[in-house]
């Protein structure tokens, strides 16, 4: 039977940009950086307190993923910030949110009172939104 | 010294740039109460109001940065006297015990672990890539991706 998840796929514009975005940002941690041919890279982070769950940052390509044309079709509905990939957590929310607004990451909402708990929303370099929330005691 | 009632989020500013500040002159001599002084706080309400965000006190939280950025030196093959005295600390002896409290390796141990992990990507990629992706990005030979309905 399923016991967990281990790899999720997120669809980035430029795995460089990625990186510097969730590592030197977020402060996520490299899992696996491998060189797989010219321009072809195998890139995976984890957030510091999950090391077994891989984020791949998946490149957008032309090839069996993404056919005639698929690709940037693909690119266009990332950057236009249409997919929001999950719900990051964090310990405090408003210290998250102004750490990560002196860090330049870009908010499109602030921390709010929902029904359901605090909520931030952020966007990544290449326009994924997720949901940030607080940790609950 | 008494905290004056800011907003909640002026508190907060202060806090997170006193964290940034350690995050970015980890290295040098930080005297924290200069840093409390820094934030408008009296020392204990700085470690009581820095501990209720991050769960650590200043002064653990400065080792933890510490202890990040030796594993980024080691990674990069640094030696380990090297990296001791680069991220702060001024005794071998007690950057090693440290090191070895939070990573459960001596700094020695980690280095020789993650050089022979990377020499593991660099040889066989494809082991540390589900096949499926691997399949999808044409890395491997052959391809078995099908649907199966």
């Amino acid at each position: 039977m399923i016991t967990r998840l281990n790899h999720v796929s997120i669809f980035v514009l430029d795995q460089e940009s990625a990186y510097d975005f969730y590592v030197n940002r977020l402060g996520f941690q490299v899992h696996t950086d491998a060189a797989m041919g010219p321009g072809m890279r195998w890139l995976t982070v984890c957030p510091p307190e999950q090391p077994d769950l891989e984020i791949t940052l998946m490149a957008i390509e032309d090839g069996m993923m993404f056919k005639d044309g698929a690709a940037e079709q693909m690119k266009q509905l990332v950057q236009k910030g249409t997919f929001g990939f999950g719900v990051f957590e964090c310990n405090d929310l408003n210290a998250t949110y102004e750490e990560l607004k002196a860090k330049g990451v870009v908010f499109k909402k602030a921390p709010t009172k929902e029904f359901y708990g605090y909520e931030a929303l952020f966007v990544d370099d290449s326009g994924n939104w997720f949901s940030l929330g607080q940790k609950k005691d | 010294m008494t905290t004056p009632d800011y907003p909640r989020a002026y508190l907060y500013k202060r806090i997170v740039a006193a964290k940034l500040f350690m995050d970015s002159h980890f290295s040098d001599d930080i005297d924290l109460l200069n840093i409390a002084d820094e934030a408008c706080f009296s020392r204990f309400h700085f470690i009581r109001l820095f501990k209720a965000i991050y769960e650590r006190t200043p002064y653990q939280y400065l080792m933890s940065v510490r202890i990040e950025a030796a594993k980024k030196l080691l990674q990069q093959e640094h030696s380990v006297s090297d990296t001791c005295f680069s991220v702060g600390f001024d005794s071998l002896s007690s950057f090693s015990g440290l090191f070895k409290r939070y990573t459960r390796q001596s700094p020695t141990e980690y280095s020789h672990a993650y050089a022979a992990r990377q020499e593991q990507i660099r040889e066989i990629p494809l082991q540390f890539i589900p096949a499926c992706f691997a399949d999808q990005k044409s890395w491997t030979q052959k391809s078995n991706f099908e649907e199966v309905n």
